[in-house]
């Protein structure tokens, strides 16, 4: 019995994720000196540090998915509070399914709603020009705010849900108790509701960030030319250039810096993953 | 602050503000890409030059490929729901023989494994199909230089795309459907087994119409997941597109009103499985 519910989940595991990765590895660390024929190597790593290009690609990615991260931390907390704590009764939940209802439309539906919206023949140029706010239609595509934007936008999804569900756990009357006793608002909420909601904003900046500093579509569609994602990156050296070598290397460094991430995130909130998991 | 406590009048009004400019940024853009599918103009943009339907029912005769005469569109969503099928078959299966592993066997390295089966998560999905991508291919390659074999699913094309959709897709239904199995009342299992049921009529009768609600909502939400995938299958996809991957070409190249119509195709889909699953919740709950 155990054999056999063993088997299915480790031909799943290994052959789709240990193996593959290990192979990937191998691919990374080696380099093609002739046809066919390869040597072990550090070469693509050396070139990843050597070509500025390449590492400025890096450094952006991760500054941004950052950056995007905190700012869905910002927009989903009101949100996710309103639904847990202010709204009462059957209000509540109407407007967290309300908030889940554009999630279940998939990605390249909403961007392309963003690149109607804000591309220079779109639909807010257009309005500002009508309102004699800017003269000519201005191009709102194709700007880092405009990125931004748009990887809030495709995440806000997987931090309200964490959110919500650590801050419904929290006991209204700690709040009403901490007012009676004098404290104000900020304090209340620096003191009791943050540290409360802990576990539920790691699990869901974690999210967030991973899903951020992964993504191709909305980088691809909604930034410019010259700010490139890294994922980009990797798929010009792989499916384009078709140099695996030099791919698998990107592909190892994403991997590196996300897990990096993502464990200081967890060093720094004082958890463990496994529980981090359970919220999400 | 919550509502037992006083709260002036600008912090409601506040709270309701912030309310509708979220709900405004929410669903401005699905909104947009609906409005603009009527749009009488050859591109999804304004200004609005009045209603039409030739983006649905439109054919070579109007001037204007309409999505129900766009070959290569249908024929695309045709793929997506072929590789949705797999995905969420595979998945299901794995994510129910997965959960009875973790919630009812005792083995040395649980739990190194049950972490394991965390990482797909955690492995960003243009990674998982790089990766995939060129363990296929080293298979393929070795398979031809030792056996002359030439194994065709091995190369990108549709079989890949299903394998590496279901690598990740596999761990959310697990998640799903341990998480029904661990609320399982024990007790019900020894009783049917004192009544002199046997496994498999204790697995029939009880435990597959338990985990029922599990199993249908972990199909939904994999079907969903693989018909949006888009980093993966970027990867892995060979000569047939799904269509996020079609909708993405075309909206490189500046899209036809076409995609919006197909966009609301997909919101109206979605929006009814939701409520379908939705009112199965409330009817079980009952």
């Amino acid at each position: 019995m155990l054999i056999l519910l063993l088997a299915p989940a480790i031909l799943w595991l290994l052959g789709l994720i240990v193996l593959p990765h290990v192979d990937l590895a191998v691919l990374s660390l080696r380099e093609r000196i002739g046809p066919r024929e390869y040597t072990p190597s550090l070469a693509q790593y050396r070139t990843f540090f050597l070509e500025p290009l390449y590492w400025h690609v890096f450094v952006r990615t991760a500054v941004m998915s950052i950056i995007s991260t905190a700012l869905t931390l910002l927009v989903a907390f009101p949100i996710a509070w309103v639904i847990a704590k202010v709204a009462r009764g059957r209000g509540g939940s109407l407007l967290f399914l309300i908030c889940l209802i554009p999630f279940w439309v998939s990605e390249t539906v909403r961007t392309l709603g963003w690149m109607i919206l804000l591309r220079e023949s779109g639909v807010l140029p257009a309005l500002l020009v009508h309102l004699g706010i800017t003269p000519e239609p201005v191009e709102l595509l194709y700007h880092d705010a405009t990125l931004l934007v748009g990887l809030v936008y495709t995440s806000m999804l997987f931090m309200v849900v964490p959110l919500v569900s650590a801050l419904e756990s929290l006991d209204d009357s700690l709040i009403e108790a901490a007012y009676d006793l004098g404290a104000n608002g900020f304090a209340i909420l620096r003191t009791i509701i943050i540290p409360h909601a802990a576990p539920g904003i790691t699990a869901g900046c974690i999210v967030v960030f991973m899903l951020t500093l992964g993504n191709y579509l909305t980088p691809t569609l909604l930034g410019g030319k010259n700010s490139q994602w890294f994922t980009e990156t990797i798929y010009t050296q792989f499916i384009t250039r078709f140099n695996w070598e030099q791919g698998a290397a990107f592909g190892f460094l994403l991997l590196a810096l996300s897990t990096l991430i993502v464990w200081g995130g967890l060093k720094l909130a004082g958890q463990r993953f496994g529980e981090v998991m359970q919220q999400t | 602050m919550i509502p037992s406590l006083p709260r002036p009048a600008w912090l409601r009004a506040g709270t309701s503000l912030t309310v509708a400019t979220f709900l405004l940024f929410l669903f401005l853009p699905l909104i947009v890409v609906a409005v603009f599918a009527f749009n009488n103009a050859p591109y999804p943009a304004p200004p609005w030059r009045g209603f039409t339907l030739d983006w649905f029912l439109g054919n070579q005769a109007l001037g204007r490929i309409g999505m129900f005469q766009d070959t290569e569109l249908l024929a695309s969503i045709g793929t997506s729901c072929l590789v949705a099928v797999w995905v969420t078959v595979l998945s299901v299966l794995l994510g129910t023989t997965n959960a009875f592993l973790i919630e009812r066997c005792r083995f040395p390295g649980k739990q190194a494994l049950s972490f394991l089966m965390l990482a797909p998560l955690v492995i960003p999905g243009v990674i998982l199909g790089i990766s995939i991508l060129a363990f296929a291919s080293r298979l393929a390659d070795l398979a031809d230089d030792m056996f002359g074999l030439e194994l065709d699913f091995l190369r990108p094309g549709l079989p890949l795309v299903v394998l590496g959709q279901f690598s990740y897709i596999a761990t959310i239904a697990t998640l799903t459907v341990s998480a029904r199995l661990k609320r399982f009342d024990r007790t019900l299992e020894e009783a049917a087994l004192n009544l002199g049921a046997s496994q498999a009529a204790l697995f029939r009768t009880i435990l597959l119409p338990y985990l029922r609600p599990a199993l249908i909502g972990s199909a939904a939400i994999s079907f969903l997941m693989s018909f949006a995938d888009f980093n993966t299958t970027l990867m892995l996809v060979g000569s047939d597109s799904p269509l996020t991957v079609m909708m993405y070409g075309r909206m490189r190249e500046g899209a036809t009103p076409v995609v919006n119509a197909v966009s609301l195709f997909l919101m109206i889909a979605s929006a009814l499985l939701a409520l379908s699953l939705l009112r199965r919740g409330k009817a079980a709950k009952r």
